[in-house]
């Protein structure tokens, strides 16, 4: 059987640094942190006290109250980044086969928000269970692509996949291969995460995986610098519309790129510790490669998982090199999340739209925030330190790895390249 | 208005997203205020937590209307 070729014809974004795609590439390109205290909380008794969270984000520009108060954040921004890519990709106002339109969603945790305001809301009662009526459907994490449908009657495969900050990759992998066999002529795909409360910060805190450098939090994220001392939370969301090629042809469609290729792997090593060697990640840049049919010298640019933490960055640089050999120090390898901080669930969707919109503008924006060299990683990587570098970039890869260790990589390709 | 009905529909406005004006007593919460199934069990727990009173489910179920959920409130006050 001939697969199908399957590109990208709509993108949405809604970020830490900017709440539609142009400003989050204006944003990108210039190196701008969207750290800053948090808002939503009182941090006074918190670890950290900082995160990358929406600015000016108001719910009621884009729902009525009632719709509002039944969509968790997560499921809000899940809506608010997917209109965007539906309408940039112009597929609500043309005449589709809506039972082969798929929503196929990530989110690494779902609606914590509600969970954690339902189980405070019971604690603080006489024991007598008054949950919500929806509690529950505005928790789960499965609800994002279910609205997403709701609105606009698309009928066909619709779930969320789940595998921490693994979960959007995922989900556009197996939107593109749903596309390839033949099954969907069009999937919307991304992901969406919201956890910057209580209970998100402080179970990353207990963790000892989020960054503490209270005096600086536009400088926290710091990946790959010698000083980085963990990620920083972020949250928002990544939209992208993959179509079958001559499906998006026939309609004249504007088309970003082509999605080439999609690896999956498993370190099979602990909860939440990176493999010291990244064998899993080897892995997975090697699976997905095979799977796009390309060597390793075909790749342009690299948009790391590089969350900032002391193990994970190296780990991950480690696998780079053993996986492109020489040709390494020749790609413009870069972390994006310097700036928007670790979107978890949503960060595969947000960084492939970073890869993405790198080839269209032959710009790879920076890894900000690098001051001290860590003898640890190799000093002939270009790790597009703190200033975007111009670059025809025909290839990129995207890598996200989530705790569990679920690595997954997609790679895409300039249609014409 | 009494005390008890304001209350109600101030409740019922807030919850449903519904203009004042169209919470008259004959009104349905399903056919004329837009709610769902779970919009009127959402109703029921708020007038239970307004109002300090317990609305067992076989009663819930005969509570269709503003005006039955006054009347119901008021008897059971």
């Amino acid at each position: 059987m001939k697969l199908k070729r399957v590109v990208v014809t709509g993108l949405g974004a809604l970020t830490p640094i900017g709440n539609n795609i142009q400003e989050y590439w204006d944003s990108l390109v210039n190196g701008k942190s969207g750290c800053a205290p948090i808002t939503y909380f009182d941090t006074e008794k918190f670890k950290t006290k900082f995160a990358c969270e929406l600015k000016n984000f108001n719910a009621l520009d884009h729902f009525d109250r009632k719709e509002a108060r039944k969509l968790d954040r997560f499921a809000q921004y899940a809506l608010v980044s997917s209109d965007e890519a539906i309408l940039d990709a112009g597929i609500d106002f043309i005449d589709v086969d809506k039972f082969r339109v798929g929503v196929i969603w990530g989110a690494g945790i779902g609606g914590l928000e509600t969970f954690q305001d339902e189980m405070i809301n019971y604690a603080e009662g006489d024991g007598t269970p008054r949950f919500n009526p929806f509690f529950i459907p505005k928790m789960i994490a499965d609800i994002a692509p279910a609205n997403i449908s709701i609105k606009h009657g698309f009928m066909g495969p619709n779930y969320t996949t789940v595998s921490a900050c693994a979960s959007s990759a995922n989900a556009i992998i197996d939107a593109f291969n749903y596309i390839r066999l033949g099954t969907c002529d069009i999937i919307v795909t991304g992901g969406s995460e919201a956890a910057v409360t209580i209970a998100g910060m402080g179970g990353f805190n207990a963790m000892h995986a989020l960054s503490t450098l209270n005096e600086s939090p536009e400088t926290a994220s710091r990946p790959f610098d010698a000083t980085r001392d963990g990620f920083v939370l972020g949250e928002g969301a990544g939209a992208l519309v993959l179509e079958e090629y001559e499906h998006a042809k026939k309609r004249g469609a504007k088309i970003y790129a082509e999605i080439v290729g999609g690896g999956m792997s498993s370190d099979a090593h602990h909860m939440t510790a990176p493999h010291p060697e990244g064998r899993g990640v080897e892995r997975v840049m090697l699976n997905c490669l095979n799977d796009a049919n390309l060597k390793p010298e075909d790749v342009d640019a690299i948009n790391t998982h590089g969350t900032s933490t002391p193990l994970g960055d190296v780990a991950e640089l480690k696998a780079i090199v053993s996986v492109f050999g020489k040709h390494a120090k020749d790609i413009n390898i870069n972390s994006t999340k310097s700036m928007t901080g670790h979107l978890l669930g949503a960060a595969g969707a947000i960084e492939a739209i970073a890869s993405i919109l790198t080839m269209k503008h032959g710009i790879v924006p920076p890894t900000i925030n690098h001051t001290t060299v860590d003898e640890n990683i190799d000093q002939s990587l270009n790790l597009t330190l703190n200033k975007a570098q111009k670059r025809e970039v025909n290839v990129a890869m995207s890598n996200t790895f989530g705790f569990g260790g679920h690595n997954a990589c997609v790679l895409f390709k300039k249609l014409d390249a | 208005m009494s005390d008890i009905a304001s209350r109600v529909k101030a409740i019922i406005v807030d919850k449903l997203g519904v203009d004042e004006n169209e919470v008259v007593n004959e009104a349905s919460f399903t056919n004329d205020l837009g709610a769902d199934s779970l919009d009127t069990v959402e109703l029921i727990m708020e007038f239970e937590k307004e109002f300090d009173i317990q609305i067992p489910d076989d009663q819930a179920e005969n509570i269709a209307t503003v005006g039955q959920a006054i009347t119901y409130i008021e008897a059971a006050k």
